[in-house]
């Protein structure tokens, strides 16, 4: 199962001035659609029996969100870290996952959240699925079945759909698939001991290219932020007893009211 | 035209059953401009099965040439199977510009292209331009919709997701005339996906409503649903909430505007009771005319919007519901 560490969403402050986001302006904390992903994971094992491995890619602090999955349930966690797989986009990352979940060896399903709260683009699951050539089903709300082999999961385009997936296989999971727990006192102590195992990009060199880490494998680059502007906002408020027949007259200027 | 071409801009059309989305009319729009900028010319690729007829309509709509791929195993989508077929078509055409809709659909089949072909992917962008260099600009929001990150592209062809409603659609035109390729979709492996039927349908479409009118915390009970119900129906709406009371049970998932729920642009949006956390703000900035009721006037929601009330929703909408029908009942009657 793959998890990211995001600053805390609500905290982050974002300098209009330089358009540059200030990361250690806010906590940091595990990619809240990333607990769901985790808790469908522990509790396919609780169900079947098998291992649960946590594998995240970022700066030596995202221990702390393995350290967090291993708390909820995770037995084995992974930190990819190394200033050689920075400043990776959506390409990279997935295919760096993807390489360590290679060096891993045999697997039957990889676990994602749907999207992250910073990166917001929801690639990096189907990337790796690609990577890894198992097919993959985004969106997951539901996990209705599982056997050795297959997996029935629905799967929310607007819509739902159910599909029947051979394993090995990749999903990403919406936030309305479960509840995660909350880890005891007794989980978050014995992880605080618990081995969080470091990989670096030279540990993953027999298993894909290197050159396709990091800012080298990327293909997009970011070349400027914005702050959205609400500039064209009229910004217009109404207050006191008139101000309902206002509404209506501006709702009318608009045409929304014959 | 010659029958064979290299280096277009290349338009996934989506369709369900054979009714192609409204978001890839819109993206033919985007791609006529940017093909024209470019100098190359627009095309479309479209996969199922009987939708030889939908073809043309995406030539009515700005294509100069459409990949038909028209056959059985195409029937359902296979996101593996498409991936194939769309793979496939970019090494032999080597589109410059690969466009696909930014719907569930979209978002899930265009990493998997992107990812096979190693090229660079752009999700969810809200605008595209060319700068005066030839090279596009992808501009999309991250961060919860905090910030936009414009993006550009080293690899071909730059692809990109593009969220529905942000481009404008042209004008169906059954004067143009355009190519339609038919095309063979190869042999069909086996992927480990087998599509057992839709579950369920969503009870509400908010992404193409053209009014919302939307609660959230501000409203005390279940019930007061109902009030904004009424005034969304006078509005010519449909009903919307936040996330939180989605979270206490009080309606389907399917209402929920929001970074988790569903991405809107209506022509009005009406948020009562609604603060305004960045993630209720990521699924409703986009909306062309922004209305505020809220009892707080410090609420984020005063700063998106067009015009704002600031007071008890529960005298403001009654009253707004009463003027309303004061002014239908006054249309009707004459």
């Amino acid at each position: 199962m793959l998890i990211k560490q995001v600053p805390d969403i609500e905290k982050v402050r974002f300098d209009v001035e330089t358009g540059r986001v200030d990361r250690s302006s806010a906590p940091a904390e595990t990619n809240p659609f990333d607990l769901n992903a985790l808790e469908t994971a522990v509790r396919l094992k609780e169900k079947l029996g098998g291992r649960v491995t946590v594998i995240s890619m970022g700066p030596p602090q995202a221990e702390s969100s393995l350290r967090d999955a291993l708390a909820r349930g995770a037995d084995r966690a992974i930190l990819l870290t190394d200033k050689r797989f920075a400043g990776a986009d959506t390409l990279a990352t997935s295919y760096t996952l993807a390489t360590a979940i290679r060096k891993l060896g045999s697997f039957d399903l990889i676990v994602c959240g749907e999207k992250t709260v910073d990166g917001d683009t929801g690639q990096v699951g189907p990337e790796v699925a690609e990577h890894l050539g198992i097919p993959h089903v985004a969106y997951v709300c539901e996990v209705r079945e599982v056997s050795e082999d297959r997996i029935l999961v629905v799967s929310d385009m607007g819509d739902k759909y159910l599909f029947e997936v051979t394993l090995p296989a990749l999903i990403t999971v919406t936030k309305d698939i479960n509840t995660p727990r909350i880890p005891t006192l007794r989980d978050v102590l014995k992880a605080r001991r618990a081995k969080v195992e470091v990989w670096d990009a030279d540990s993953l060199a027999g298993y894909g290219e290197t050159c396709r880490f990091g800012l080298q494998g990327s293909m997009t680059l970011v070349t400027r932020i914005t702050i959205p502007s609400e500039e064209g906002r009229r910004g217009i408020i109404f207050r006191g007893e008139d101000a309902v027949e206002r509404l209506i007259e501006a709702l009318r200027k608009e045409g929304f009211i014959p | 035209m010659s029958t064979s071409a290299k280096g277009g801009v290349l338009v996934y059309a989506e369709h369900e059953n054979g009714v192609i989305h409204p978001v890839s009319f819109e993206l033919l729009g985007k791609g006529r401009e940017i093909a024209d900028r470019l100098g190359v010319e627009l095309w479309s690729v479209l996969l199922g099965h009987r939708v030889k007829r939908q073809a043309e309509e995406l030539v009515y709509y700005g294509a100069d040439r459409v990949f038909l791929y028209d056959h059985p195993t195409l029937e359902v989508f296979d996101v593996v199977r498409y991936k194939h077929v769309l793979v496939k078509l970019v090494r032999e055409t080597e589109p410059l510009v690969f466009l696909v809709g930014a719907t569930p659909l979209g978002r899930s089949l265009a990493p998997r292209v992107a990812a096979a072909l190693n090229t660079g992917l752009t999700a969810d962008c809200i605008d595209l331009q060319v700068d005066k260099d030839g090279e596009l600009i992808q501009i999309r929001p991250a961060f919860t919709g905090n910030i936009l990150a414009h993006i550009k592209t080293r690899s071909r062809p730059i692809m990109a997701t593009v969220r529905y409603r942000v481009m404008k659609a042209p004008k169906r035109d059954t004067s143009r005339r355009g190519v339609v390729v038919e095309k063979r979709p190869g042999e069909a492996l086996e992927t480990g996906l087998r599509f057992l039927g839709k579950v369920s349908a969503r009870r509400v479409n908010l992404a193409d409503a053209d009014v919302i009118v939307a609660g959230g915390r501000g409203l005390k009970r279940k019930e007061d649903l109902k009030l904004l119900e009424e005034l969304a129906s006078l509005l010519g709406g449909v009903l919307g909430v936040s996330r939180p009371l989605v979270d206490e049970g009080w309606i389907s998932k399917d209402y929920q505007v929001g970074f988790s729920g569903n991405t809107v642009k209506p022509r009005l949006y009406v948020a009562c009771g609604i603060s305004g956390s960045p993630q209720h703000l990521a699924g409703m900035r986009g909306s062309d005319v922004i209305v505020a009721i809220n009892i707080d006037p410090s609420a984020p929601i005063f700063r998106v919007a067009d015009y704002g009330v600031v007071g008890d929703l529960y005298e403001v909408v009654p009253k707004l519901i009463e003027a309303l029908k004061r002014i239908k009942g006054g249309s009707v009657d004459g």
